[in-house]
């Protein structure tokens, strides 16, 4: 039982700067969450049980615009595939004989940077550790969107226009170190710029959803560059 | 009706993201050994988020150079390692003074 203490102060430790830097991020996705019709409320629990930046993201935009339900579901798919590989590297680092159940709660926790210091730590990776890392990090998230939601609507426009700004610089800081180690990554990332950008103005294709637009694109750019770059080690590729 | 049609996109964007994180835990055992799979799953969420930045993130703003600039140099300084919370930091100080 002491051991186990260990690992949930150890967790909450390490939850703690990932808990601030989610609810700066997290706030100014309620802002675009209330734009989408949610209520604080409404905000607090898909935060709170998504915990997904970006998919979070695509699902208030595609609210915004009421979109088709299988928008949603196609949107969730392709923007959180990478906790598919996230879960498959995770389960390498469960001890064997951990319980079914700890091994889904374990894979709910993750998210990129729960993920993150999970796969940092030595040895297996205690499920306690994890869940506090978690909850704290995801307290904090929730609330953000939650008081996004309500304070964005009180505060003047041009900052919640500049507050806007913090889930664009959490996504250029999540996929740009990769970039830096990985040249095919940058090359990746370059077309993607690229190939957005003439999407959002291009006939015919700018007039799809934004989120149909990051589903087909993110299929077509990352299979193209499996295609002819595929990766050489035997690496995850996911931390 | 309305917030009927909203907690059912709630509900959805809930159930997918969890079962996306959940199903490989369950039948993935040992590393995935096809290549392709392997390479698309790692570009993916690189690919993802550099779509939903540009050019969302300068279209955010009433005239694009303001976000432009906090863009450009959000890179930067990511490029620099600059945590998750700096880079947030630094784009949206950018904005504020230049709008």
């Amino acid at each position: 039982m002491s051991g186990n203490w260990k690992h949930i102060i150890h967790g909450f430790r390490d939850g703690f700067p990932i808990a601030l830097g989610y609810f700066a991020v997290s706030f100014s996705l309620g802002i675009i969450a209330a734009k989408a019709g949610l209520t604080s409320g409404q905000g607090f629990l898909t935060s709170f049980f998504t915990r997904a930046s970006a998919g979070e993201y695509g699902t208030y935009t595609l609210i915004s615009v009421r979109a088709a339900y299988a928008e949603i579901i196609a949107m969730c798919l392709v923007v959180n595939l990478r906790y598919m590989l996230m879960s498959a590297a995770l389960s390498q680092k469960i001890a064997p004989g951990t319980p079914w159940i700890k091994r889904i709660l374990m894979a709910c926790c993750i998210t990129d940077e729960v993920f993150g210091i999970s796969i940092a730590h030595p040895g297996y990776t205690p499920p306690s550790y994890m869940y506090a890392a978690a909850l704290l990090s995801t307290l904090f998230w929730a609330s953000g969107c939650a008081i996004g939601i309500t304070a964005g609507s009180l505060l003047p426009q041009h900052v919640v226009t500049a507050l806007s700004m913090s889930l664009y610089g959490m996504f250029v800081a999540i996929f740009i170190p990769p970039a830096r180690r990985d040249r095919n990554v940058l090359y990746a990332v370059i077309a993607s710029f690229v190939l957005s950008g003439i999407c959002a103005v291009a006939p015919v294709v700018s007039q799809w959803s934004s989120g149909m637009r990051t589903v087909v694109l993110t299929i077509i750019i990352s299979g193209v560059a499996a295609w002819l770059k595929p990766i050489k080690t035997k690496g995850d590729g996911a931390a | 009706m309305e917030q009927h049609r909203i907690l059912i996109y709630i509900l959805l964007a809930i159930a997918v993201t969890n079962l996306i994180r959940v199903i490989p835990m369950l039948f993935i055992k040992g590393q995935i050994s096809n290549r392709f799979i392997r390479s698309f799953l790692y570009y993916v969420p690189y690919v993802t988020l550099a779509v939903m930045t540009f050019p969302d993130m300068i279209l955010a703003t009433p005239t694009p150079w303001p976000s432009l600039v906090a863009l450009v140099i959000g890179m930067i300084a990511a490029w620099a390692h600059l945590g998750l919370l700096p880079v947030a930091a630094i784009c949206c100080a950018i904005v504020y003074f230049l709008m």
